[in-house]
């Protein structure tokens, strides 16, 4: 053998873990974007009172697949005044960067796609938030004045509530003391290595979390903060000289990060991969849940299938309702089978895992169909009269209470609880101000038109 | 083997891109090659086993620092201002201080060799596993050795914030009617 093909072998031998879950998450997110697309659609037409996609599948299953199709076949249209390479180039950078920063995320305790890198959580906030050159270099590609209003409008945006973002995922690594994904997550079930008495970093810095959430919608341009792509303002903002597949790689750049996002809030605030109240001993039950949750959806397909009007799409339900069982096997089989127990760690913690993150998405889809739309102006208050200095306190909040903990002894509950009042008592200032100071300049407005009337 | 050709390709990228960035017409291609450059040498931060300083430089100069250049030139008429005098002013500046930078690298480089010891180059690596944790101990020094440093550079960048709000604010009175 020579010295080249051992070497090669070598590489593969160190590295095919990592090279085998590049390649699924490459493969494997777009398929699971197309289904949150279709999760989207069907939410809206539950909450608008329809039913949504019908027509391509039993209720509208293979929608996603069509909704492929017909990107990668349609006309993909190069404007002519367009800087051509960058034009090219801008959606890949939006894509590439999301799929990267997915490589240092902990599905489970035993898988992750990156090594336990030590700078885990930083790695996937930086090289996440490089998606945002894709979408200002596109904006300004298209050299038409939609995107580049649009473009503008992103960064501007992205400036603004970054640092909020930032400022709160601070708090929760004050708390876990580590950027290591994996000891985050390991922080939330043993705070003290000494005693088991970890929980959710959401109960112990809330706002935090509120803020997290509120910085991430408007970091990955959804409504009420979707501002760089107002369809009724902007026609599509950055997007809208794109088509075709580049429109598609945009598109599932910005789900990639609504999953990377859900995945950094589901890391810090709501334990990771650990199931609810994992210290808890008489909620071990729900370490089944996974099973049951699986059978019940698959006996649910069995009772819809005899609904369909088709008989094509009620062999297709029993499809489903049998995929459904064949998870819920899997699942169940280290409980039967003795010798798979190992897997029952990884098992259970990816299937936590999705879980949250779908439920943040879930969450990010609820606000899309509740809220208005926010004006440019009351964007940038919110994100640098409210959010940032919240944000600011908030840190100093958390801090303190980790010292009044380990330095004065205090119950943490307590001083959780005195440091968080302190925190919102805050946020109903900053509030109450800059409802005073919009209150002002509406009347300063008022008072203007009425002298220019006059 | 891996090693070389990874610190390769990234010097390669750097370099060329660097070059590139000089001598593009249009702003927007040379802030575009400018973000390779930038990662392309963060690339080389990583081989260095130096992670924090890796993505530090990711967050700061590519997604903070560029994105506010882009942000600028997207905003400021490029083609109108190339035309002024003041950028046109700046050339012999600039070549004086290249040549400086150059002598300054060349110098370094010959005399290395030459100093007692290893000089100036550290020969060998240490493995991997036996480094200590690069942000831990980033932070440990920052913030015991060197703590009044870090201390006077965050005052001077609060100063500056204060100053840019400052001057912007200024500039708003003076420009209303």
């Amino acid at each position: 053998m020579n010295p080249t093909t051992a070497a090669i072998l070598h590489f593969l031998q160190t590295w095919w873990v990592e090279l085998v879950c590049g390649v699924v998450i490459v493969a494997v997110v777009p398929l699971i974007a197309g289904y949150i697309v279709l999760m989207e659609r069907k939410l809206m037409a539950d909450m608008q009172a329809r039913l949504g996609p019908m027509r391509v599948g039993p209720h509208g299953l293979l929608q996603p697949i069509a909704d492929a199709v017909k990107l990668l076949i349609k006309e993909d249209i190069v404007p002519a005044d367009a800087d051509a390479l960058i034009f090219w180039f801008a959606p890949v950078i939006s894509m590439v960067a999301a799929l990267t920063s997915m490589g240092a995320l902990a599905f489970g305790p035993t898988f992750q796609v990156a090594r336990d890198i030590n700078i885990g959580i930083l790695f996937v906030l930086g090289v996440s938030s490089l998606g945002f050159l894709g979408i200002i270099l596109g904006g300004w590609a298209s050299n038409s004045h939609y995107s580049i209003i649009g473009a503008i409008r992103s960064t501007a945006q992205l400036v603004s509530y970054e640092t909020a973002g930032g400022l709160a995922v601070i708090s929760a690594l004050l708390l876990s003391g580590t950027l290591r994904i994996r000891a985050i997550v390991e922080a939330q079930q043993n705070y003290n290595p000494q005693q088991h008495s970890g929980v959710w970093f959401i109960f112990l810095a809330p706002v935090s979390f509120f803020i997290y959430l509120v910085a991430s919608i408007a970091e990955t341009n959804r409504a009420p903060f979707d501002l760089p792509e107002a369809e009724s303002e902007l026609v599509a903002g950055y997007m809208t000289e794109y088509s075709g597949f580049r429109w598609a790689l945009y598109f599932l750049g910005e789900y990639a990060n609504m999953i990377v996002v859900g995945a950094v809030a589901t890391t810090l605030f709501l334990g990771g991969w650990l199931r609810p109240f994992p210290n808890v001993h008489w909620l071990n039950w729900l370490d089944f849940l996974p099973v049951l949750l699986m059978a019940l959806v698959g006996v649910y397909c069995i009772y819809r299938a005899g609904k369909q009007p088709v008989p094509v799409q009620t062999w297709f339900m029993w499809a489903v309702a049998l995929g459904c069982f064949a998870v819920a096997a899997i699942f169940a089989a280290p409980w039967i089978f003795a010798p798979l127990k190992f897997i029952v760690p990884g098992l259970n913690g990816a299937f936590w895992f999705l879980l949250k993150v779908t439920a943040y998405i879930y969450v990010f889809m609820w606000l899309r169909f509740t809220l208005p739309r926010y004006r440019f102006d009351q964007l940038m208050h919110l994100g640098w009269y409210i959010l940032i200095p919240l944000a600011i306190v908030n840190v100093f909040a958390v801090g303190v209470a980790i010292v009044l903990e380990s330095e004065f002894g205090w119950n943490r509950w307590l001083a959780l609880i005195v440091t968080t009042a302190f925190t919102l008592a805050v946020a109903a200032i900053l509030v109450n101000l800059h409802d005073k100071r919009t209150a002002g300049a509406s009347t300063a407005t008022t008072a203007t038109t009425d002298s220019y009337a006059g | 083997m891996l090693d070389s050709i990874l610190f390769y390709f990234f010097a390669g990228v750097a370099v060329l891109s660097a070059a590139l960035m000089v001598t593009r017409r249009n702003a927007i291609h040379s802030a575009v090659f400018l973000i390779t450059a930038l990662l392309a040498t963060a690339g080389i931060f990583l081989q260095l086993r130096a992670e924090f300083l890796f993505i530090a430089q990711i967050i700061l100069y590519v997604g903070g620092i560029m994105v506010l250049f882009i942000f600028v030139i997207m905003l400021v008429r490029l083609d109108v201002a190339i035309h002024q005098i003041r950028f046109r002013m700046q050339k012999f500046v600039a070549l004086l201080v290249a040549l400086a930078l150059g002598l300054e690298l060349t110098a370094i480089l010959y005399f290395a060799r030459k100093l007692p010891g290893q000089g100036l180059f550290i020969q060998g690596s240490a493995p991997a596993d036996q480094l200590p944790p690069n942000s831990e101990e980033l932070a440990r020094s920052l913030f015991s050795s060197y703590l009044l440093p870090f201390e006077i550079a965050s005052v001077l960048l609060l100063v500056a914030m204060v100053g840019a709000v400052v001057m912007a604010k200024n500039k708003k009175r003076t420009d209303e009617p």
